[in-house]
């Protein structure tokens, strides 16, 4: 059984999420340039343009991308083979959430929900993180985290369908509910779609799918098909960068199906911003 | 589309003149108040109390920054989602408040209330925070420290980029944006 020092943890963690906080993540940033060219807005197009200039200050000056610097979501993969020396997984990467969104002058954004007071001097700083685990084979542990806003989390939603809804009710479901977003996610937006599962399946795997590098192909040709025909239907809206009208409302769209019950299709759409603030680290 | 460079607190003068799409680069002092600050604001206006800052041809940016690196007056600053903050806004502007700042759609009594009131909606980048922070050359908690990100700031603006979203004559840059580029069937 391999072991790994509770603080080696803490320590990943903390550099992942500092280094995410101003650092666009290289597809990302090529996916927002190749938008700019493509947008035939010219109001949009000035608006990636700043948006390429603020990931340019940002890196340069080492300053939160956007002052929304999320909630942290990690995906975590334990292998079978490994052990954690000196303290629980959960309460390391906790930990390396503080320390990251502490010393990255990154913002304390978890609140009570009645209330609404900031939970930075009682649970901690940005904390709980959500965390979703896994057991996997082999003695590594990969950890995967995203910043995630609240303003695209906001406008997520999920539904059961009757299977007779087929990819034709999904594709009118997903369509519906970025319209309705329209610019308050912040677009050009990233899309993941959980299809499948039971519920909370379906919501789980379209947060996942938001993990997704942008320039990735989906591994299965129907699910990569469903993806282009949903992209074409979502930029057909016009809602453009920041909602100002244009030809560039989504960067991508990511969909992870599952199998499900005979009777069920559930379906969640969860958004991400402009701001697609993800990477992943092996340890 | 023209470009203007307006400095607060703004008339009705200033704001009448303004039409969606419009660029507005705004300087002087401005107020920050998002969700929670917004419900205890609009509360001491109900109640007839004073409130910490004075409402007459203020704006209102809906910002919740990170915190300062040292040396810096602010952190990353860019606008929050504004439906959010809908039921509150037609009360501030009713009571002198000309303008507020922020990003995506408002709602009807939103947009009714900048007509009445001479308000303006402006909009701001989301998400360039880095870049919008810098237009921000000092900032003070003047009330509510304990909503740490959400506390109402005064702070102090240069040439701080803003587009007319929703002007004093009804219009909506969202909506006319959208009906451009939209490809139905």
């Amino acid at each position: 059984m391999r072991e790994i020092e509770f603080d080696v943890v803490v320590k990943a963690v903390k550099d992942m999420i500092m280094h995410c906080g101003t650092d666009l993540p290289q597809d990302t940033y090529d996916a927002l340039e190749k938008a700019m060219e493509e947008e035939k807005s010219p109001v949009s197009k000035e608006v990636i343009r700043q948006l390429l200039e603020n990931a340019n200050i940002a890196k340069d000056e080492k300053r939160p991308l956007c002052q929304d610097t999320g909630l942290a979501v990690f995906f975590v993969y334990v292998g079978e083979e490994v052990r954690i020396n000196g303290g629980l997984l959960r309460d390391a990467i906790n930990q390396g959430t503080e320390q990251g969104y502490t010393e990255g002058y990154l913002r304390a954004s978890t609140c009570e929900p009645f209330s609404r007071l900031n939970l930075k001097d009682t649970v901690g700083y940005n904390l709980p993180a959500i965390i979703h685990f896994d057991i996997v084979k082999g003695d590594k542990i990969d950890i995967e985290y995203a910043a995630k806003g609240g303003g695209s989390e906001n406008v997520s939603r999920a539904k059961v369908f009757p299977p007779a809804a087929g990819k034709d009710g999904i594709v009118a479901y997903v369509k519906e509910v970025i319209s309705d977003a329209g610019g308050n996610p912040c677009p050009p937006i990233t899309v993941g779609v959980g299809i499948g599962g039971t519920f909370e399946k379906a919501v789980i795997s379209s947060k996942h799918a938001l993990f997704r590098d942008l320039e990735t192909e989906n591994e299965d040709p129907e699910m990569a098909e469903l993806e282009a025909r949903m992209l074409i239907e979502i930029n057909n809206l016009g809602i453009g960068a920041m909602g100002m009208g244009g030809t560039k409302t989504a960067l991508a769209v990511h969909i992870e199906a599952n199998p499900c019950h005979i009777a069920s299709l559930p379906v969640s759409v969860n958004v991400q911003c402009h701001s697609s603030r993800h990477t992943h680290i092996t340890i | 589309m023209a470009t203007y460079s307006l400095t607060t607190p703004l008339t009705s003068e200033d704001t009448k003149k303004l039409v969606a799409g419009d660029t507005v680069l705004l300087n002087g002092t401005i107020f920050t108040a998002r969700d929670a600050a917004h419900s205890r604001l609009v509360a001491l206006i109900e109640k007839g109390e004073e409130l910490p800052f004075d409402l007459e041809g203020s704006i209102i940016y809906f910002v919740g920054p990170t915190p300062p690196k040292p040396g810096d007056p602010i952190g990353s600053a860019g606008p929050t989602t504004s439906y959010r903050m809908d039921s509150f806004s037609p009360t501030m502007l009713k009571n002198g408040s000309k303008g507020m700042i922020g990003k995506g759609n408002r709602n009807q009594e939103v947009k009714d209330a900048c007509v009445k009131y001479d308000g303006i909606y402006f909009g701001a980048t989301g998400g360039a925070g880095a870049l919008l922070g810098k237009q921000i050359i000092s900032a003070e908690v003047i009330a509510y420290p304990e909503l740490g990100p959400e506390a109402v700031r005064k702070i102090t603006v240069k040439d701080f980029p803003v587009t007319v979203v929703n002007d004093t004559q009804g219009n909506d840059l969202y909506q006319v944006g959208r009906e451009q580029y939209e490809v139905k069937g």
